[in-house]
């Protein structure tokens, strides 16, 4: 493929920028909400 | 519109949505950039080098289309107070800041072996830079802000910023630019493309794709940040309790 050397960056950015932010949002999610619930249970107890 | 302004009522609805909307827009995506990169034809005057259109302009959209969002959010938390405006605010920057500089990075790349270079100051990629800060004076805005309990030049910045975007969008016309104009237009009476069917399919789909992605993303930040604000109340009243 011919300017397989500008391609396959422009996707390799791309395809790892939208995972990395879409796995750090997804961490960052399940870790505030687990704190929450933890609290909440602390709370009922 | 206030009755999605209880974040209980959101939250519930955000819940069923994140994981379906992840993994459509992951779906989508993917379809896109495959038939994109494999099963779509070669421009018979770029070559090669349109494939990276499938990636360049679903992130230039959503660049542009997340800012009305902020701005939208922005003016929302600053006329009425609602309460979850400012959280899908502050959710949306970062997500529309990473759309942007994709756009600018994959355009780059698209420009070396198109125009001979990978950056011009031209009207259209000198908009989109301006569009990138925009993003990142917000994020530091908010971000001081926040750990100053208030203020509101962040959600100014994001409503005066709104002036950039008529620029980038008729920038092609307005101006002699390098940049070519649009092959994809929307108008009252319906949309009309100059694209070719077998190209149309992949964009489409990547556009579907990310736009899908974006909200996701923006659902799990707004999520995160209502799970934040009821640690830090739950500790505040526990600490007040103690004392």
């Amino acid at each position: 493929m011919t300017h397989a050397a500008f391609i396959i960056p422009a996707y390799a950015v791309t395809v790892g920028g939208l995972l990395a932010i879409l796995l750090q949002s997804w961490v960052s999610m399940r870790r505030a909400e687990a704190a929450a619930e933890k609290l909440k249970t602390e709370r009922r107890r | 519109m206030h009755r999605f302004a209880n974040p209980a009522r959101f939250l519930r609805i955000a819940r069923v949505l994140t994981l379906p909307l992840t993994l459509l827009g992951l779906g989508l995506t993917a379809a896109g950039l495959w038939i994109g990169l494999f099963d779509s034809p070669p421009d018979y005057q770029q070559g090669e080098s349109v494939r990276i259109m499938y990636v360049h302009v679903p992130a230039a959209w959503l660049g542009s289309g997340g800012y009305l969002g902020l701005a939208v959010a922005s003016a929302v938390a600053l006329v009425w107070r609602h309460p979850l405006a400012e959280i899908a605010a502050r959710a949306i920057a970062p997500v529309g800041a990473a759309f942007t500089a994709i756009c600018l990075i994959s355009g780059a790349l698209w420009g070396k072996p198109t125009w001979g270079t990978y950056w011009v100051w031209d009207a259209r990629l000198t908009s989109m830079l301006v569009l990138l800060f925009l993003y990142l004076g917000y994020l530091a805005l908010s971000s001081a802000e926040a750990e100053r309990g208030g203020g509101k030049a962040a959600s100014i910045l994001a409503i005066v910023g709104v002036i950039n975007l008529p620029i980038i969008k008729y920038s092609v016309e307005w101006w002699n630019t390098l940049h070519q104009g649009s092959s994809i237009r929307l108008s009252g009476a319906g949309a009309s493309s100059s694209i070719a069917p077998e190209m149309l399919l992949p964009l489409l789909l990547s556009v579907a794709g990310f736009s899908l992605l974006f909200g996701a993303i923006v659902l799990m930040r707004m999520r995160a940040a209502l799970a934040q604000q009821a640690v830090a109340a739950r500790s505040r009243r526990i600490a007040a309790a103690y004392t």
